[in-house]
Parts: C-alpha cells; structure tokens; sequence
C-alpha cells in the first residue's frame, strides 16, 4: 500500500536557525502517529509543513502522491482544503458563529454546505444539544469537539492535531481520546503533536524530535504495523465517528 | 458540481455569516457604521441643500430686480400694450413675482426738463424692491414720486405739487400739476426720473396703449428664462424678451460659488468619512487576524477572503448610507427652517444615490485593510504571533 505521507531529508531554516534539520519519515495510510518532543524541537514546524501552512527550506514532501514543493501557494491552499483536518490545541473557533455554523464554515470553503450533514457531525463528539451555542457559551472540551467535527466534516485523508488536549481536563482529554481512537478505528490517518507520553502512548507510532532532528522513531506495544490494524479497525467502526473515511 | 453552482449553493451560508459577523459583532463595528452614517448625514444634507438651495435663493435674488426685460423689435419705437399682455401668457403664474410696464417721456417742470416715467406701482414694487421711497408710494390718481437727485435740486418733497408739461406725438400740448407724495431713491439713473402712474400718464398725454419697456421678475434660473423668452420671441415677432444678463449673471455666479462650496465640504467630508472607516477596518482587520488566518487554514482561499470583508463593508456602507439618509433629511430640514426660513423641498431620488455613494465609499475604503488580510500568514496567526 502506498504511504499516504512521505517526507523526506526535510530542513526547515529561519536565519541562524534550524528549526528542523534532515527529517525524513514514511506514513502509511491508516496510522496514528505521534510526533513528540520538548519545546522547540520543530513539532509545530514540522506539522505546520505537513498541513501545508508553512513550506521546507530544503527536501521534498509527498503527500498522496502529490509533490508539494511543486506547488504554487494557491494549489497548497486546495490541498489543504481537500485532503487535511487541522485539529488545533487553542481551538481557533469563530466567536460570532454557533457551534454549527463553525463546522459549516469548513464546508463553505471545501465545497457546499449542508446543515444535515454538520449536525450529524455534531452528534457524533456528542455536541448535538449544543449547536447552537456560540464558542463562549462552551466548555475547553466541547470547544475542542466542534474542533474535531470541523476537521472531520469534508472527510480529509490526514487529520493533524497539534496538541488537542493541551488546554483540557482530564475528563475532556478523555472524551476527545476516545474520539480519535474512533476515528483511527474508522481507518483515519492522524498526526498529532504533543509533549505528554500519556497521550502518545494512544498512537500506533511515535517518532521524537530534539533540536529539529529525529531523534527517535518506535511503534507502541500495541501497535506494530498500521495498515492491518486500520483496515481492522475499519471493519470494527466504519460509520461510529464516520467523519474521516480513508482513501486507500 | 462546478464552482458556479457551489458558489450559488453556498450563497445563503455567506449571508448568514455576514448576519452573524454584523449582529453579534454589532459594538465592534458601531464605531465604523457611525463614521458612515455620519458621512451620509452630511453628504445627503448637503447635496438636499444643493438642490433646493436655488429654489430657496431664487425669490431672495428677486431683490436684484427684474431678471426678463421686454423690448420692442427692429424698427418699432414701443411696444403694444395687447402685446405685452400676450407675452404674459408665457410667463409662468407660479414663478411670476411682478410684470411692470413702463413709459418713458420728456417732460418740463418749471421750465427745466425732465424724464417721466409711467408706471405700474403696484407691480414696479415687486419687481424693483430695491427702490426705496422717502414719503408714500402713489396710491390714487394724480400722486408722483420724484427721484432722488431732482428732489434734491428742485427741493421738491412728499406735501409738494410739480406742474408737467409737453407736447405728445401729434404735438398736442399737455399740461397737467401732480402732487408729490414720495423722493424715490435708487443710487442709479432712477433718482433723475419722476415717476407717476401710467394710467396719469396717458391721461395727461392723450395717448393710451404705448409701452416702451417692460421688465418682469421670475422665480426662475438661467435656463428657464432663455427658454421662456425664446418661446416668446418666437410667438410675438413684435416683442423681443431678453435676460438682464447683471442680475441673472450675478445670480448664477453667486449660486454657482455657493454650490462648489456646498460641494467642496461634501469632498472632505467624504474623504474623513473614507479615512474613518478605512482606520476602523483595519482595526477590525487586526482584531480578526487569527479568524482570517484560521479560514484560509481551512481553505479559503485570498479572494475569498477579500470577498468577505467587502461583503461586510458593503453591508456596512448600506446600513450606515441608510441610517445616515434620515438624518440627512432631517439636517437638511433645520438648516432650510432656521437659515433660510423656509420649508424643504426634498429631493427623493437623492436618498439611494446616498447609500449607493457610502457603500461605494466603504468599499474602497476597505480595500486597503482587505489587501493586509489576505496576507495574512495562517500559521503565524494560529500560534499567537
């Protein structure tokens, strides 16, 4: 099966510094991945060029077949678009927009927009009750759900999380937990950036950065190769979180 | 689907955020809808006074004097007095401030001579306001006034009486004693003139019928009286109708100075108004930094973007064109009442040309901030810097 992300000898240089240096990594379809590492280390660098927010300063990223250095801003736009969900540690919500009208914003920009199918989003992370409510009138947990439905709506082939439960409690960090491991389950591939083990241990891979270099690159326990697993979880699932189907 | 068709689908979806953005954001974007409202008070005010401010002046240069003079044509020495009363027809009723004919002779008075004039007073009231009289204007038969400077010479005055004599056309000897009941005085060739009724003049004449000029006074621009004394040129070949080109120059000169400062105040006001609100959008556009930067992370493309904001502008720019076109109207009114002392006659069609100008106005006055929103670096905004 193709690797759904390739990067490779990927640097990343802002003047004297070398925010990532020489990265390389394969992802295949279906896998959960965590990037790990202390502050500074290019977790957010590296994710900001996966999600096609920030370009490297030298080597190549591939992401489903698609050469991104080849890439004019407004085609990185498309494929941002099209293909990734941003799941962000702040939320980043619309203040004036409800609940519902967030996750439809999403679908604004992708394609047509459909109140259904957002709500039914909503339903799945549990936040059907709590559409209409503006971001203010939500808790740091729900905020980050309507982030999920939001990521999840036009159904992207890699979802990137950059510290989803960095501002949550433990409660919260649970429920949204348990999402992702449903959408894992539904055969979603995710990057998620973290510094906290507790939540990398939920990830089939982890790889860790230290000064922007790969500093180690292992599979949990459990997790050993991802393409059966997803396709197991796949069957297991499909249509529980449903948000993110896998184009394999 | 094609682009076309997702851009029609999603229509209603932009309306709702564009309702949403203005409703829930309303205190935020007060400051900018008051700057506009501001702007289209003043704007339709001005340009309300613009076009009533002719009509409001047009009786108050009636002060000038006359404004249509009445000539006879070619050869002939007078005009008829059925002609004249012909040429009335043309004049519009409503505009017509006073029609006076007048009949010049040369007279003596104790041996020295002297121009009478034969007049309506009642009409050379209203059309030579500026004449002003020492005594009473004649009211019955046999009542002159005399000019200013022959008062002066002759120490006649309003209680004395002034013999006339000549000789009319068939030259037939008149002579005929008036009393004088008021010292007309003008600062012009008026103060060398006697003044007496017409009806006196043709009587102690002997002849009736002859005018030799007439002058009226309208309500009216420089337009309509070319217009008017065209249509009466052409009808009465016997009568020629020109414009008194001092008083209606005058006239347009003063309106037109008036007019290019009433639009000149409009510029500025504008151009604060442009200032106002490109200064809040661009605060606006700084405080939604990180939503610009959040919606093109999820796809949104610059034009997009830009769409959005000056869809925004142009709602603004409706309300604010809107809510400033009733206090405009309002404005205009008090300045019309308290200046002018009159009632205000609206323009109607000025209210959309009001909104359609401070939409307009918003929209390019968002342009600039719009341009800083679409560069916007996504990944910059969305970890706080």
């Amino acid at each position: 099966m193709a690797n759904i992300m390739e990067i490779q000898n990927v640097s990343k240089i802002y003047g004297p510094l070398k925010a990532l240096q020489d990265v390389s990594l394969s992802v295949p379809p279906g896998q959960w991945l965590a990037i790990m590492g202390p502050s500074g280390s290019g977790k957010t660098t590296l994710m900001n060029i996966i999600g096609c927010l920030d370009t490297p300063s030298l080597g190549e990223v591939i992401l489903d077949g698609v050469r991104l250095s080849s890439l004019k801003p407004g085609e990185l736009t498309t494929i941002r678009r099209e293909a990734i969900g941003l799941i962000f540690q702040q939320f980043h919500l619309v203040s004036y927009l409800t609940a519902l009208e967030n996750v439809m914003m999403a679908q604004f920009y992708h394609s047509l927009v459909d109140e259904g199918e957002a709500m039914e989003a909503l339903e799945r992370v549990g936040l059907s009750d709590r559409a209409r409510h503006l971001p203010r009138q939500l808790s740091g947990g729900e905020q980050q759900r309507v982030c999920i439905a939001r990521a999840l709506i036009n159904h992207p082939k890699l979802l990137l999380a950059d510290e989803p439960t960095g501002n949550l409690d433990e409660i919260n960090e649970k429920l949204v937990m348990d999402i992702l491991h449903k959408l894992r389950g539904g055969g979603s591939t995710i990057v998620l950036v973290t510094h906290a083990p507790e939540v990398a241990a939920h990830a089939d891979r982890v790889i860790v950065l230290e000064h922007g270099k790969l500093a180690e690159d292992r599979l949990n326990e459990r997790g050993g190769d991802a393409g059966p697993l997803a396709a197991a979880g796949l069957a297991e699932s499909e249509g529980e979180v449903g948000g993110a189907k896998m184009a394999s | 689907m094609g682009a076309k068709t997702a851009l029609q689908g999603n229509r209603p979806f932009l309306f709702r955020m564009l309702a949403s953005s203005l409703v829930r954001r309303r205190s935020r974007l007060l400051v900018a809808l008051t700057g506009i409202a501001i702007g289209a008070t003043v704007l339709l005010g001005l340009v309300t006074l613009c076009y009533d401010i002719p009509r409001q002046l047009s009786r108050e240069f009636r002060s000038y004097g006359a404004n249509l003079a009445f000539v006879p044509v070619g050869g002939a020495l007078a005009l008829d007095r059925g002609l004249l009363e012909k040429a009335r027809a043309f004049l519009p009723q409503g505009e017509l401030v006073g029609l006076t004919p007048f009949r010049y002779e040369s007279v003596r008075s104790r041996m020295l001579p002297y121009t009478a004039v034969g007049t309506d007073f009642t009409e050379a009231r209203k059309t030579s306001p500026f004449y002003r009289v020492e005594g009473a204007w004649p009211a019955r038969p046999g009542e002159i006034l005399v000019g200013g400077d022959v008062a002066e010479r002759t120490g006649l005055g309003p209680g004395k009486t002034m013999p006339l004599d000549g000789r009319n056309s068939r030259r037939e000897r008149y002579d005929q004693e008036f009393a004088v009941v008021g010292v007309v005085i003008t600062g012009g060739v008026e103060d060398e003139f006697v003044f007496l009724s017409l009806s006196d003049m043709e009587a102690m004449t002997g002849e009736e019928g002859r005018v030799d000029l007439a002058e009226a006074s309208l309500s009216a621009g420089k337009d309509e009286l070319e217009r008017i004394a065209g249509a009466i040129k052409a009808a009465l070949p016997g009568v020629d109708a020109r414009l008194v080109t001092q008083v209606t120059r005058s006239e347009e000169t003063v309106l037109a100075k008036l007019t290019s400062l009433v639009y000149l105040v409009t510029a500025v006001v504008l151009t604060l108004t442009m200032i106002c609100v490109a200064t809040t959008m661009m605060t606006v556009v700084l405080e939604r930094r990180r939503e610009i930067g959040l919606k093109k992370a999820l796809g949104a493309d610059n034009r997009r973007v830009a769409r959005e904001f000056l869809a925004e502008g142009l709602c603004l720019g409706i309300a604010g064109g809107l809510l400033g076109s009733a206090l405009g109207l309002i404005f205009a009114r008090v300045v019309s009442e308290n200046v002018f002392g009159r009632a205000l006659n609206p323009e109607l069609f000025l209210i959309p040309l009001t909104v359609l100008v401070s939409a307009l106005v918003t929209v390019v006055a968002c342009l600039a901030p719009v341009r800083r929103a679409v560069d916007v670096e996504p990944a910059l905004v969305l970890r706080g810097e």
